[in-house]
């Protein structure tokens, strides 16, 4: 590896670790919508500092941009309290007003400013080590990973310090406030981070793409981990893995790395959509199927405990008696002999002793729902789990 | 100092959202050690009441004293349950973590909660039977088990007062006890408790305080002296009549 491919790896590391942690927040806060939102509308912000700065790295043009990333968070609270259109609407209404004003901005002064509608939107991780800081003739390596540096480290001081704040701002904002702890000042805190991390990250992935690296990390631990701190740290390692195969990948298709990187995200996102152990789709449809056969299995074992007579519990008949549905009836005799819960003589099914006890168990748990009684009953059997 | 005070006392407290007031120059005294219910028909202010005494939403007129002294001072003092609806049980995070945050607010700013906290967490988790779920994830819990950690988050917070916001909406009969129980066990410790209650007909048997209120207060007073058709019909709008017991 050389330098610079070192040096863009891991400023892209960086990005998607700092843009991990504050989506993991924007995800459970159902605030997705507005890091795409701000992510367009610091724009104007960027254009006006470039046009004062002339550096795309410059402190002052990321405050400034900073400022028109909570101007869009104010603006559509400021629109949604009027009570006459919903979030989304409002978030759709402003977005654009602020962007194409910076797009007009970057047009009217195309001649004057090195900064196009491309970069803005796509970033360009490839030429972000060809600028350097230099103090005093000293290079201290690419510039664009200091600024990130800095807001990754500013982001993390803050989770530390604020993780309980958050934790509970996010989870149950009236506790929060009766608490004292402000929600209002979390979330305006948490907004000021998204936007200097959107506005530090813009340069190297781009408006369209930083969206990516904030939600699809967190989208994907979301359906991993029940845990908030391995949330954060599952986001954050999505976005490391997804920096380092992204560079990788576009170095061999010859492709945008910023792209690549995001593409990565989306299909470690799909692969746990679909195996996730307890969330994934293929866990919830053999857990659908395994419910089925539970019902079906708890409706048969009620049958033959309603039932004396032999004509009622012949194994011929039992087809028609329970009228059975989309399972299979010798999934369910199967499954309940395999259990021991009934045998089978010369074709007339009985209940086992354990079998009448689990039926037992079973019907008061349907009527009271008390949980205590089965909970050992929940390894074994999915009907129970809730 | 606390023997002269009325544990809450509101004064021509008024609430408005977009201009259309759902709380109107509501008095209200609510002296020490009562288990207070606040019944009304649905939209009549109850648990905005609530959140008003709270500070969670600004009232447009009126003030608050919890002992004599504002909200904001007296934080420490207050215990509260939110509905159960208002949170989104897919959070990540476990049951005992949930009754942690009760511990928050004595915490303050920045210091994270300790051993201490967590073996308090834990007691207030066996008082409400949930000891055994402790670190199971709150969406794995059922709906009443959830209650009882929203109650046992509020035991956490070792107040003088109490405030629950409907806490046997919708929860089976073995939640129902452990609330009740712990009711009684408050009131025997002196607490002063508010509870917003749909459920009539249990009022004289679980409270001995009651508040009508629909957006305006009707009545506020001992259950006793005060419940009764009259009143509820004032607050219902309707000819209310309930089987009283005793």
């Amino acid at each position: 590896m050389t330098e610079p491919q070192i040096e863009i790896q891991l400023i892209a590391a960086v990005v998607a670790i700092a843009c991990a942690i504050p989506g993991v927040f924007l995800v459970l806060r159902k605030m997705a919508l507005i890091s795409d939102a701000i992510s367009h509308s610091i724009l104007p912000g960027i254009v006006i500092g470039f046009f004062i700065t002339h550096d795309l790295n410059s402190p002052l043009l990321i405050i400034l941009a900073a400022i028109t990333g909570i101007l869009t968070v104010v603006l559509v609270e400021a629109i949604q309290s009027t009570g006459l259109v919903k979030e989304d609407t409002a978030i759709g209404l402003v977005f654009p007003a602020l962007f194409s004003v910076g797009v007009i901005l970057i047009a009217k002064n195309a001649n004057d400013v090195h900064l196009d509608v491309d970069a803005v939107l796509l970033g360009e991780l490839a030429f972000a080590p060809f600028d350097r800081l230099l103090i005093d003739g000293i290079d201290f390596g690419p510039k664009s990973l200091w600024v990130m540096g800095v807001v990754l480290l500013i982001s993390l001081v803050l989770l530390f310090l604020f993780f309980k704040e958050l934790k509970v701002s996010t989870f149950d904002a009236g506790l929060s406030s009766a608490l004292g702890i402000s929600p209002i000042i979390m979330h305006y805190g948490l907004m000021s981070v998204s936007s200097i991390t959107i506005v530090g990250a813009f340069e190297a992935v781009g408006a369209i793409l930083v969206v990516a690296l904030m939600i699809a990390p967190a989208a994907t631990a979301y359906l991993l981990t029940e845990d908030l701190k391995k949330m954060l740290g599952l986001s954050v390692l999505f976005g490391v893995v997804a920096a380092i195969l992204g560079y990788w990948s576009a170095h061999w298709l010859d492709a945008s790395i910023s792209g690549s990187m995001t593409t990565v995200l989306g299909i470690i996102f799909l692969l746990t959509y679909l195996f996730a152990p307890r969330k994934g789709l293929i866990s919830v449809l053999y857990r659908q199927r395994q419910q089925r056969t539970e019902v079906s299995l708890i409706t048969f074992l009620l049958h033959l405990n309603n039932h004396q007579e032999k004509e009622e519990r012949h194994i011929n008949h039992l087809q028609e008696h329970i009228n059975w549905q989309r399972v299979r009836s010798k999934t369910v005799v199967d499954l309940a002999e395999r259990n021991n819960m009934i045998t089978i003589e010369e074709g007339v099914v009985s209940l086992t002793k354990k079998g009448l006890e689990f039926t037992e168990l079973a019907l008061e748990y349907i009527i009271t729902n008390r949980d205590e009684k089965i909970e050992h009953m929940k390894d074994d059997f999915f009907l129970f789990r809730g | 100092m606390k023997e002269q005070q009325p544990a809450i006392q509101v004064d021509d407290l008024t609430v408005a959202y977009n201009y259309k007031p759902v709380l109107w120059d509501i008095d209200l005294t609510v002296p020490e050690g009562v288990l207070m219910a606040i019944v009304g028909p649905n939209g009549a202010g109850k648990s905005t009441l609530i959140k008003a005494i709270l500070g969670i939403i600004d009232p447009i007129a009126g003030s608050v004293a919890i002992y004599g002294k504002p909200y904001k001072e007296q934080r420490k003092l207050v215990g509260y349950v939110p509905q159960k609806g208002s949170v989104d049980w897919d959070f990540p995070t476990t049951a005992v973590d949930v009754v942690l945050m009760g511990t928050y607010g004595k915490l303050g700013w920045i210091k994270r909660p300790g051993k201490k906290e967590k073996k308090e967490a834990l007691e207030a988790l066996e008082k409400v039977g949930m000891l055994s779920f402790k670190n199971r994830q709150i969406s794995q819990l059922s709906g009443g088990q959830q209650q009882r950690v929203f109650l046992a988050r509020a035991l956490v917070q070792d107040a003088a007062i109490y405030f629950m916001d409907e806490p046997f909406q919708g929860v089976d009969a073995t939640t129902e006890i452990a609330i009740i129980n712990i009711l009684k066990e408050l009131r025997k410790a002196g607490k002063t408790v508010v509870v917003v209650h749909h459920d009539l007909q249990t009022v004289p048997e679980y409270f001995d305080w009651v508040t009508f209120l629909n957006v305006k207060k009707i009545a506020t007073g001992p259950v006793k002296d005060i419940f009764n058709d009259d009143n509820l019909t004032k607050t219902y709008g309707i000819n209310y009549k309930v089987a009283i017991n005793k």
